[in-house]
């Protein structure tokens, strides 16, 4: 509720007669557009003129289109843990897991599907993959004709991987403590020991 | 057929048809430079894909009018729906005809007027035919049978025959110092004389308030910014053009540079000397070579662009006005004023009092009378009446609701 003695009563500024005739105050305001008209025409504009220019992105920590990435061995990273999808707020990620072929680890995803049109960017999936297999790259400009197309699968995304590592290198994982994964050493909490008891 | 060319109605004819289709690029690349105005203003560059710096890019517009599926509502009177924006085309090009674009030209013998048509009424000829463009809003709006739209018509056409009353004030105090209403002879006259030797006796220094004031009219006769309530499509809906589209609207649009155009050419005829320029030997009315008429035609074309520019850059800079203040301006300001300019004028011609002198005098003091009647009014600029009586309410009597409150 508001009280009476919080209202205050403001007046109008009167104004002078100069004020009242509009016309200083028109010139003045002219004045302020033809500097800014004066400086596009000389010294250009900050406008990026897109398909030929392009803004220079932090590549690092842009959040583009997603990619899947490999380890050292050109398999897939990811052990489909599910902690992407659960972390998702858009739930765009889908992921059919199945025993894995390989050694060091028990699952690997047999489907890994992402709307690209329902995701949000957020970077949510990047920060909870344990094994940072799954990445926001910096590719922005993706394009579709259908709803279908913008479905991304597990060979796209690593394709993704493929194209864009050299630009982004895959981030050291900290956590891919698998037996068999390389000479890493290894750590965190998901360490072999852990995994053997 | 050497004969026909060489005489005035081959002239007038050859002009007619090439103003016309000037006019219409001219127009056309208005558009473009709009654009480019508003982009440079904003910090933008503006259109700069179709073409070398977008200069295509009214071609790829014109297109796109000419290709859209050209939709008549079913609800409108088509005769009429179909005369209005032919209508207001029209009348915004023919004013054209009185314009005196390049004084005299020695052709085969005989002078002839770079002009298409120089009636002894020019100056009534332009204003009645400026007056007609209101048919086209009124028409449009009419025609369109959509409330939004005749509102739209109603508020353009009480804005024009608003500012009809300052401009032809302000034409009548041309018209008194001149002693003539040919356009050709207005030009002439100012061409004529020098004060001083150098400085040439256009009518802005003699009665610059006139000019201005002439300028704000034709602003709000052309239906630009910040007198273009009748389009103002953000607030109010469009306007008399709501129900248009393709070219019809096209049309709407072209035509009001065509009217920024006509207006810009009276202007700088009236008040700037038309095709004259100071300094310069083929710009004088002695000069009736074909390169003087070229170059007094060019000397017109740069006037005239200055204005187009000042009109762009204000529509850029300002915002419209509300409706009441619209009409205040018209009525309580640039009215009175020239009216007091217009006494001003008509006692310097009576009394036949040395013009240099009492205009200026003249100018200062009607300028001083408005400044301080305005800085004493005790009226708000903004309008705004203070502790208004609380709105009543009364309960409506529809249906609805009185069935629920019936007892």
């Amino acid at each position: 509720m508001i009280e009476d003695k919080d209202i205050l009563d403001i007046e109008e500024p009167r104004l002078s007669a100069a004020e009242r005739l509009y016309l200083p105050q028109i010139v003045e305001g002219m004045g302020t557009t033809l500097r800014h008209l004066g400086k596009t025409l000389f010294q250009g504009s900050v406008t990026v003129q897109y398909p030929e220019q392009k803004r220079t992105l932090r590549v690092e920590n842009y959040r583009g289109v997603h990619r899947l990435n490999r380890d050292e061995d050109g398999r897939v990273a990811c052990v489909a843990c599910f902690m992407c999808s659960t972390a998702c707020p858009a739930h765009c990620i889908h992921i059919e897991a199945g025993d894995s072929p390989w050694e060091d680890r028990e699952k690997y995803p047999i489907k890994f599907d992402i709307d690209e049109l329902r995701c949000i960017f957020c970077g949510m999936c990047e920060e909870a993959c344990p094994v940072d297999a799954i990445e926001l790259t910096h590719l922005y400009d993706m394009v579709g004709r259908t709803r279908e197309e913008m479905i991304l699968d597990k060979e796209e995304l690593l394709a993704i991987y493929d194209d864009t590592k050299s630009a982004k290198p895959r981030k050291n994982p900290r956590i891919t403590g698998y037996p068999g994964t390389g000479n890493r050493p290894h750590g965190g909490v998901l360490g072999s020991e852990d995994q053997s008891k | 057929m050497g004969e026909f060319l060489t005489s005035q109605f081959g002239v007038s004819v050859s002009l007619a048809v090439i103003i016309i289709a000037a006019l219409t690029g001219i127009s056309a690349y208005c558009i473009y430079f709009e654009r480019k105005i508003a982009g440079g203003i904003q910090d933008r560059p503006g259109p700069n894909r179709v073409g070398p710096w977008g200069l295509f890019q009214l071609v790829a517009d014109g297109l796109k009018f000419v290709f859209k599926e050209d939709i008549i509502p079913g609800h409108v009177d088509k005769v009429l729906f179909l005369v209005a924006p032919s209508v207001l085309f029209l009348v915004a090009f023919i004013g054209f005809a009185a314009i005196p674009w390049g004084g005299q030209w020695m052709l085969g013998g005989r002078l002839v007027n770079i002009q298409v048509a120089n009636p002894d009424i020019g100056l009534l000829y332009i204003l009645g035919v400026g007056s007609m463009g209101v048919y086209g809003v009124v028409l449009g709006g009419w025609a369109s049978n959509n409330k939004y739209s005749l509102y739209g018509a109603i508020r353009a056409t009480a804005q024009m025959l608003s500012y009809e009353i300052p401009l032809g004030v302000c034409v009548l105090v041309v018209v008194l110092t001149m002693g003539a209403i040919r356009l050709e002879d207005i030009t002439l006259k100012q061409a004529s004389e020098y004060w001083l030797g150098f400085i040439p006796q256009w009518n802005v220094f003699l009665h610059p308030v006139a000019f201005v004031i002439l300028f704000i009219t034709a602003l709000a006769e052309a239906n630009r910014t910040p007198f273009d309530l009748a389009e103002a499509e953000q607030e109010l809906v469009g306007g008399y053009h709501t129900e248009y589209n393709a070219l019809k609207f096209g049309m709407f649009f072209l035509g009001e540079y065509a009217h920024m155009i006509t207006s810009s050419a009276l202007i700088a005829v009236l008040f700037l000397g038309g095709w004259h320029f100071p300094w310069i030997p083929w710009t004088q009315p002695e000069a009736t070579s074909w390169f003087a008429v070229l170059v007094k035609i060019t000397v017109l074309s740069a006037k005239v662009a200055c204005f187009i520019f000042l009109m762009m850059w204000i529509r850029w800079t300002l915002p419209r006005f509300r409706f009441d203040q619209l009409m205040r301006l018209a009525w309580q300001g640039l009215i009175p004023i020239t009216l007091g300019l217009f006494t001003l004028a008509a006692v310097l011609v009576y009394f036949g009092l040395e013009r240099t002198v009492w205009a200026t005098i003249g100018n200062v003091v009607i300028v001083a009378v408005s400044l301080t009647v305005a800085g004493r009014s005790k009226r708000e600029v903004t309008g705004r009446t203070a502790n208004l009586p609380p709105i009543q309410i009364e309960p409506a009597s529809g249906r609805g609701l009185a069935a629920g409150a019936a007892p």
